[in-house]
């Protein structure tokens, strides 16, 4: 069965920088797929590229066997790709429901926006509690979840989440990843990207190694927290 | 009260409406696309010289020969995004003042060119309403008011519209906005109509007022600037209600002195305050 995203010797950088080099990658229709590595190993550019932020400059890149590098960032999200950023990034003037509005933006989206609004209100109570509130104003723990559902009210069936986990209080983190086990059992695609390795090998199926801008390692999740290395250097066992 | 003075003040709110109109629209395109149109009132003129020329020089209705100035300077608006704006818009800021302050010379010269420096009008002269001892231009009236009404609908097109929502979300974070599937450039283009039409309702309720020369631009350009740092330049509220204040300064001193001391003191107010509020009135 082929993968719904491939990644076929991806590279791209910043200017004379190179940040990715050659990376392969699959993630399989219905799976949760994991990358772990440190700081500056590329994970979020990875995740850029694959959403059309940052140019590729090599390789391939594959969406349900349609080749989807070079489309600009726009036409990715229609193509099904949604992305939660790095630190949220949420629009911090515009109300909880503005948020979650322009994550409808995709024609497909917005006739369908009322319904999707009620969906993910049921599955946020608080953003539904907080929905004519600017959203700077939530907490941490209500902001990943504001972004988390304006990157479903694009209805994707890829969602990409880049550290999700980040700069939160360990219980809202735990929520964090229920949450990912959820949209997981909801049947959609996962592509997440964490520094928490501990938690995030607990619920991918798979996950890869990025060392400096390169794939070092890959395997279900069960081999990876059995692995040596990985043991070593990420799980502190 | 004084009975003159209560007619300036009143005077003065009608004038702030046509001014928060044009300070919207120069809001807007800063906010969103992050460059000063500095020829913003020159393409005022040019929709005064669209209704002047389709009104007098080929008798069309007054309301269609409108209609075509603002769909003409929304149409300009885009135009000059496309040639002027989109081609520098990573380069540096003093490059796009350079670029925009070029355009305003162009149609100046332009205007010239086909015009001449004639001052002309309508030749319609709107009938005066008497409030008791009060007396109020029906064309100020009616410019206040549809100033109000297109501002209201600009508010609602930004409040309630999924490419509204846009506008607004992509002046917060320009770097993500296309992981919502919303393409800038389009949004570009959609702001600078906008911001182009609201110039051409604003030229259609100023030729009711005022005569139509290539330099009419320059009456209010300086003035719409000074609204919009006032109010904190971006900011669409701060620089609608700076207009009203800015407004009424002129008016009334305007009243006790003469108008070319209103907008000496306006400008002098104006630059007190930028020492105290140098991010506009609104921001501290």
């Amino acid at each position: 069965m082929s993968a719904m995203l491939s990644l076929a010797a991806v590279s791209a950088g910043y200017g004379s920088f190179r940040a990715l080099f050659d990376v392969s990658l699959e993630v399989p229709q219905g799976e949760a797929v994991g990358v772990i590595g440190p700081n500056g190993a590329g994970k979020t550019t990875l995740m850029r590229v694959i959403s059309g932020l940052v140019p590729l400059r090599g390789g391939a890149m594959m969406l349900d066997g349609r080749p989807i590098g070079g489309l600009p960032a726009h036409r990715i999200v229609e193509l099904g790709i949604a992305h939660v950023p790095e630190n949220r990034r949420l629009f911090p003037r515009l109300t909880v429901e503005d948020n979650l509005r322009i994550g409808a933006f995709i024609p497909q989206a917005r006739a369908r926006f009322a319904q999707q609004l009620g969906r993910i209100y049921d599955m946020f109570p608080r953003l539904k509690e907080r929905r004519d509130q600017p959203a700077g104003t939530l907490s941490g723990g209500e902001q990943q979840m504001c972004a988390i559902g304006r990157a479903l009210m694009s209805e994707p069936k890829l969602l990409l989440m880049d550290e999700p986990s980040a700069g939160l209080a360990p219980l809202v983190v735990e929520q964090v990843f229920d949450l990912v086990r959820r949209i997981r059992a909801e049947g959609l695609t996962v592509l997440i990207v964490e520094q928490n390795v501990q938690q995030v090998l607990d619920v991918v199926d798979r996950a890869y190694l990025l060392e400096a801008g390169s794939m070092k390692l890959s395997g279900t999740s069960s081999d990876l927290k059995g692995h040596e290395f990985i043991r070593k250097a990420y799980l502190g066992l | 009260m004084d009975i003159y003075l209560l007619e300036a003040i009143i005077n003065g709110i009608l004038l702030g409406g046509v001014l928060a109109l044009l300070a919207l629209g120069l809001n807007l395109i800063f906010g969103v696309i992050d460059v000063v149109w500095i020829a913003y009132t020159d393409l005022v003129m040019c929709g005064m010289y669209v209704v002047y020329w389709l009104y007098v020089g080929f008798g069309w209705p007054l309301l269609l020969a409108c209609a075509a100035a603002i769909a003409g300077v929304a149409a300009l608006g885009v135009l000059v995004h496309v040639l002027i704006i989109a081609p520098i818009l990573g380069s540096a800021p003093i490059n796009q003042l350079l670029a925009t302050g070029g355009l305003l010379f162009f149609l100046q010269s332009f205007a010239t060119l086909l015009f001449g420096t004639d001052f002309r009008n309508l030749g319609i002269r709107l009938p005066i309403i008497e409030l008791g001892e009060i007396y109020i231009s029906t064309a100020r009236l009616l410019a206040f008011s549809i100033a109000l009404i297109g501002a209201s609908a600009l508010y609602f097109f930004l409040k309630s519209t999924f490419i509204g929502t846009a506008i607004r979300a992509i002046a917060q974070d320009r770097d993500i906005i296309g992981l919502m599937g919303v393409d800038q450039r389009r949004i570009y283009l959609v702001t600078s109509a906008i911001g182009g039409a609201l110039a051409g309702l604003a030229s259609c309720l100023l030729v009711l007022q005022y005569d139509v020369h290539p330099f009419i631009g320059n009456t209010f350009g300086p003035l719409i600037f000074m609204i919009c740092v006032l109010g904190g330049l971006g900011d669409m509220i701060g620089g609608f209600v700076a207009a009203f204040i800015i407004s009424q300064i002129i008016s009334i001193v305007g009243y006790y002195s003469n108008t070319e001391l209103a907008y000496v003191l306006a400008f002098a107010f104006f630059i007190a305050l930028m020492f105290v509020r140098p991010r506009g009135i609104f921001v501290r």
